[in-house]
This record gives C-alpha cells, sequence and structure tokens, in this order.
C-alpha cells in the first residue's frame, strides 16, 4: 500500500496513530492526580516531538544511511526559522510561504556546505560541518550580513520577531494576527474533559505531525529506493562503490541537501508555532541534540530517530521542571533526615541537572544496546536479530 | 593492438621504484596472466590500470583511449572490472544487495537519482542479479549476510558483481589465495567457464602455478617492478630468467 510493503505501512500507521492519539496517551494520568506531572500532553512539548522528529528523521537520512556524522545541523534548523519569521514579516502570518522557504533556503544553504564539507570524510567532515554552523551562528548573532547591507536581517542577539509596522502585504484588514493556516490559528485548540482527565488537542501539533507522518513516509521511501542502497553502500565500502563504476560524491551530497532540507521545515515549524526565531538555535549544542536522538533512537533505522527525539524532548522539559520544592512534596513521607539526603541527591539529576540524566541514560543506552531504543524494544518483543545491521530493506526469502 | 596498452609505466613510492618501465600489451580475449615474487609491483601495476594510483610517466590505452587522468569510477564505465587481492565487497549488506548495486550501476551508470522507487521494483535488475546468482551457484546464500561467509564464498560474489557489469576486461589479483584446494579447483572451473561463454578478456595475477598453466595463454613475468619477459605457458615453464626471479639465483 502507498508503494509500501507491509511491514513497512505497518511502521507507517503506528506512527500515524502514535501521533494521532499523542494528547491522550501523554495526558493518561488524571489532572489532579499526583503523578499529572508526568503528562507530556500539552500543546508546547507535543509540537517539539513532532518538530525535532522531523530534524532527526532528516539527520538520519545522511547519518542513517552514509555514515557521514553531521555536527553542524543546526545551521539549516537556524536559517528555517529566520527565513520563515521573513515571510511572516514581508507577507503576512499565514504559514505556508514561510514554510516553503525555509526549505528552499536550507536546501540551498546545504548545497554549499556539503560541497565543502563533503570533499572530506570521517572526523574532518564532522568538523567542517561544525566549523560552518559555528560561523551561521556567529554570523546570525552579530547580523554580520545585515550591517553590511544597511538592514536588520536576523536582528542579532535580539532575535528576530515580528513587528506592527512590517509590511505584511498579504494581510488584510481582518487578518489573524498570530501564525495560521488559511485562517486556522495555530494556537487554537479544543480541551476535552472527560471526568478527572484533561485532553488538549492542539491545532498546531496536529499541523506539525501531518508533517511528521509525511516525512516518515519519504524516509522510508528512500530507505527502500535505488538511492537509499547507494547511500548505504556509501557507508559500506566507499572504495568497491568507485571501482563498481559509482560516483560516491553526488549521492552523499543529495542525501545532505535532503537532509539540511528537512532541519529547514523543523526550523520553518519551529517558528510557525513561535514566530520567533533566534541564533541560539544554531548553536552547537543543538547540533549535538539531533546526534544524541538519533543515536539514541537507533541510528539507520526508521523509527529510531522519532523515538530518540521523543525520549529526549520528553526528558528535557519533564525533569528540567523537578525543582527543589516539588522534590521535597516527594520524598516528605520519608524521616527528615533521609529526606534532604535523596533531595540533595536527586537535585543532582532534575532542573538545571537534566543534561546529567541525559547523559547517564545515553551511557547506558550506548553500553548496553548499541542499537539504540529500538534494539531494546526489539529485544523486549523477542523479535529474531535482523540480518542486516541496519533496518533498511532485508527481504526475507519466500517460503 | 591490444585491448590494452601499457607504455614505458613508471611509478616510484619514495625510494623504492616499483615499477619501472613497464610496458604491456593485452590481446583482446585472451587470458593474460601475470606472475612474479612478492613485491615485484603486481597490485601495484592493477592501481594504475584501474585509476586508483596515478603513474609518475608512461601511457595506459584501453580499446583506443586514455585510461590516465580518469576518475575511477570513469575507467569502470569503460569497461574494467577489478576483483582485490583482499575480497572488497559491500560487508554491511547481503549477497543480493551487493549483486544489485553492481547491477545498477551497469544500468544507470555513475550517478541516478531514484529516491522515490523501490528498489526490488526495478525488475531488470532484480532479475539480473538473481540469474547472476543462479550462474554462479549462489542462489541458496541470497540473503546471507556477507560478512559471515567464506573468504572463498566473498571471492565469488565479488566476481560475480564484476561480471554483472559485463566487463570487457576483468583484473583478478590473486583469486585463490589463501583458498583451499578444492575451491580452487572450483574458481579455476569458474574462470575456464566465464573465458568460453563471454567476450572477456582477463587479466589474472597468481602466485598458484596451478591456476596459472591451467588457465592462461600468455604470461607476463614481473621482476622489481620491470617485465622481465613475455610469452606463452610453455615456454615460460623452463625458461632460466623466471627461475632466477623466482629462486634468486643464476640457472
Ligand atoms: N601505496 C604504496 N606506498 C608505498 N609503497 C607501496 C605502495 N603500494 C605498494 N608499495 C610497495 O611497492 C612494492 C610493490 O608492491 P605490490 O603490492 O605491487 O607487490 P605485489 O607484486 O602485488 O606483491 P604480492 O605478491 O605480495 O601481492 C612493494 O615493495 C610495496 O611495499
Ligand atoms: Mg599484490
Amino acid at each position: 500500500m502507498l508503494g509500501l510493503e507491509k511491514k513497512d505501512f505497518n511502521l507507517l500507521m503506528v506512527v500515524v496513530a502514535l501521533s494521532l492519539f499523542a494528547p491522550l496517551i501523554l495526558n493518561i494520568f488524571p489532572k489532579e492526580s499526583a503523578f499529572a506531572f508526568f503528562n507530556g500532553g500539552y500543546p508546547d512539548l507535543m509540537q517539539r516531538f513532532a518538530i525535532f522528529g522531523i530534524f532527526a528523521i532528516g539527520f538520519n537520512i545522511l547519518f542513517g544511511l552514509t555514515g557521514y556524522l553531521s555536527f553542524g545541523h543546526a545551521a539549516f534548523l537556524g536559517v528555517g526559522s529566520y527565513a520563515a519569521v521573513w515571510m511572516f514579516k514581508l507577507l503576512g502570518y499565514n504559514v505556508l510561504p514561510g514554510l516553503i522557504l525555509s526549505v528552499v533556503v536550507a536546501g540551498l544553504l546545504s548545497v554549499v556546505i556539503g560541497f565543502v564539507s563533503l570533499r572530506r570524510s570521517g572526523i574532518y567532515f564532522s568538523i567542517l560541518t561544525l566549523a560552518f554552523a559555528q560561523m551561521m551562528y556567529s554570523i546570525a548573532y552579530s547580523d554580520l550580513f545585515g550591517r553590511w547591507l544597511g538592514i536588520t536581517l536576523t536582528n542579532g542577539e535580539t532575535g528576530l520577531q515580528v513587528y506592527n509596522n512590517d509590511p505584511q502585504i498579504l494581510m488584510g484588514p481582518d487578518s489573524s494576527t498570530v501564525p495560521h493556516i488559511f485562517g486556522l490559528e495555530m494556537s487554537s485548540r479544543l480541551t476535552l474533559p472527560v471526568g478527572p482527565w484533561e485532553f488538549v488537542f492542539p491545532v498546531g501539533y496536529y499541523f506539525c505531525a501531518i508533517f511528521l507522518v509525511i516525512s516518515f513516509y519519504l524516509s522510508i521511501r528512500i530507505f527502500r529506493s535505488p538511492f537509499g542502497l547507494m547511500l548505504r553502500a556509501v557507508k559500506s565500502n566507499n572504495q568497491r562503490m568507485t571501482y563498481t563504476g559509482l560516483n560516491p560524491r553526488p549521492y552523499t551530497l543529495a542525501a545532505f541537501i535532503i537532509s539540511g532540507m528537512y532541519a529547514g521545515l523543523a526550523g520553518g515549524l519551529l517558528a510557525s508555532m513561535d514566530p520567533l526565531a533566534g541564533a541560539e538555535r544554531m548553536y552547537w549544542t543543538e547540533s549535538g541534540a539531533v546526534v544524541i536522538m538519533t543515536v539514541l533512537g537507533g541510528v539507520g533505522t526508521l523509527i529510531g530517530p522519532v523515538l530518540g527525539a521523543g525520549t529526549i524532548k520528553y526528558m528535557e522539559n519533564i525533569i528540567s521542571k523537578m525543582n527543589e520544592k516539588l522534590l521535597h512534596e516527594w520524598f516528605s513521607f520519608l524521616p527528615e533526615s533521609l529526606e534532604k539526603a535523596m533531595v540533595w541527591s536527586a537535585s543532582w539529576f532534575t532542573g538545571e541537572g537534566w543534561h546529567m540524566t541525559q547523559g547517564v541514560v545515553f551511557m547506558l543506552v550506548i553500553i548496553f544496546l548499541p542499537g539504540g531504543l529500538v534494539q531494546g524494544s526489539n529485544k523486549l518483543f523477542g523479535r529474531r536479530k535482523r540480518k542486516s545491521t541496519d533496518d533498511a530493506a532485508t527481504k526475507q526469502p519466500a517460503e | 593492438m591490444g585491448i590494452l596498452e601499457v607504455k614505458g609505466v613508471n611509478k616510484r613510492f619514495g625510494g623504492l621504484q616499483a615499477l619501472g618501465d613497464v610496458n604491456l600489451s593485452i590481446a583482446e580475449n585472451t587470458v593474460h596472466a601475470i606472475i612474479g615474487p612478492n613485491g615485484a609491483g603486481k597490485s601495484t601495476l592493477l592501481n594504475v590500470l584501474i585509476g586508483k594510483l596515478i603513474p609518475d610517466t608512461g601511457s595506459v590505452m584501453f580499446d583506443g583511449q586514455s585510461v590516465l587522468g580518469r576518475a575511477p569510477h570513469e575507467i569502470n564505465q569503460m569497461g574494467i572490472s577489478r576483483v582485490f587481492q583482499t575480497p572488497e565487497i559491500f560487508s554491511e549488506l547481503n549477497v543480493m544487495e551487493n549483486m544489485m548495486i553492481s547491477c545498477f550501476a551497469k544500468r544507470d551508470g555513475s550517478f541516478r537519482m531514484q529516491a522515490m522507487a523501490d528498489m526490488f521494483g526495478e525488475k531488470d535488475v532484480v532479475e539480473k542479479a538473481e540469474k547472476m546468482l543462479v550462474d554462479m551457484e549462489m542462489a541458496d546464500k541470497r540473503y546471507d549476510h556477507t560478512a559471515a561467509m567464506s573468504r572463498g564464498d566473498k571471492r565469488r560474489l565479488e566476481i560475480a558483481m564484476c561480471l554483472s557489469q559485463e566487463p570487457r576486461l576483468l583484473l583478478l589479483d590473486e583469486p585463490t589465495a589463501g583458498m583451499a584446494r578444492a575451491d580452487t579447483n572450483n574458481t579455476i572451473d569458474l574462470l575456464k567457464q566465464i573465458k568460453d561463454e563471454r567476450d572477456i578478456t582477463i587479466a589474472i595475477i597468481e602466485h598458484d602455478m596451478h591456476v596459472v598453466f591451467s588457465l592462461s595463454e600468455r604470461i607476463t613475468v614481473l621482476a622489481q617492478g620491470t617485465p622481465l619477459v613475455e610469452d606463452t605457458p610453455d615456454n615460460i615453464k623452463g625458461h632460466p630468467k623466471v627461475k632466477e626471479a623466482y629462486l634468486g639465483e643464476a640457472a
């Protein structure tokens, strides 16, 4: 169906179902219950699941298939956001032109960065991409190009935002003044109280989820295509590829551009949810985050990046919200000295310390599940180890 | 004029003259063996032929066209395929995927963007790959993971991949090295069959004289980077210079 084999189609349906029912699944704890804190079903977080899922899916097309580890993908995320905000400023708040431009601009930028960086492989490639992204960050942070041109391009450290006196030439007198798609505002939502539960269905989240599903579908198609096979050939044996009459360079460059465009789309969506763009979105920690998401979920697998992005964003949002007051409440059943000790040790891993938790989880996964969360779930559900190290196209013989 | 004409090729690695004034002509549709002691420069010569190394001086013409200055993938597309001394295959992929890569390379050239097609939906490629596996008696190993295969099987797969490209010149670098006797004999049979069934020129480097004398029509002896003699197998057998090269003493 849809040009997919049954196994892949089922996987796509899993992603569709998860996206559809996320507001229910992530709000499993009743509103007033002790565990309501762990609910992740609020719009801001759900959007991030979808957006960073897209980012990681695209990253995995490059890293998972070709093995080229880019440490500068945040640059594409950032320019995507800037491009979208510029469209809001010039045209108006309909997000469609912004999303198109963010993909196009990120694509063009990745042609340049990819063309130069792909002249090297391995660690040198990683460092080149990192250098490019940090350069982009500095340019955006100081609005270097803007100052040359005598205009505001990125608005430096303040960040780019929409002002009342911006042209917004497509805006009518009663157009919406927040990002929308043909009038449907991203920030609008449907709240559904069911007994003690409260479910929120945000427009913005579902808008992002549609892109997530499309992105996921396209990545399956790429994985199963002759092009995807060639990308895996690049990773496996560059030498054999060359002496088989294939030129690895354009294949890797194409993969680089595609993954850059995915990142641009993610950046555009971030700006569509909240019409701001800042240089910090290009900072190297953002580039590192997408590497961690992909590796944590399972490099080279189809669904791994989505799982990884979800896990990291959940931890980032939930664990960083655990403050000392909350910890005291949780451990209040313990004798006082013990409570203090527990709060003290837990505070290392919560709130600001959520990076510690991320680090520990990451290390545990890498050591015990080198194949990421996907390997973990395969073990859990007793699935036979795949014959191919990666999840891609392994046809089993017909019985 | 042979299909391959090597003239005055020199290659130095620092102080080492790996190839010294190599002249070699390989006639079309023959099996030409290149023999010589370890370090004679045999693999280096093949490296020059496939564009992996650029010689310091000299010319290499394949079918009337110069090979030098072309990228390795272009040289392969001209019709030269090489089987390496240590098998070079896509060891993360299974046998069928390995075959399909070379079949796609033959059909589509060095680059073609086909990102939305299903690779197993490309019937012509799938059929060709499967037929080649049947011909090579590897059909039952179709979905095997190549990393775990025996050296003989890896070599067989590499040969199959090269053949699926329908090369005009097939270069074999010690195809039976490290093989058991039975495997070696299988390889000899396989190569004989290839030679009989196709319009193909084969250049084979080999230490195993049994293999060399069973297959080749001409033999070039290389020593210290320079061809000593070139002749028919019968004449090479008792040649004093050959004994000298191999045993390091005057006959
Ligand atoms: N890339 C290189 N850099 C430096 N020296 C090299 C290089 N490649 C080969 N050599 C040297 O050139 C000489 C010829 O090597 P080559 O591999 O061509 O020998 P060979 O005839 O194939 O030997 P064998 O039978 O052992 O495979 C050797 O002394 C080798 O060490
Ligand atoms: Mg050699």
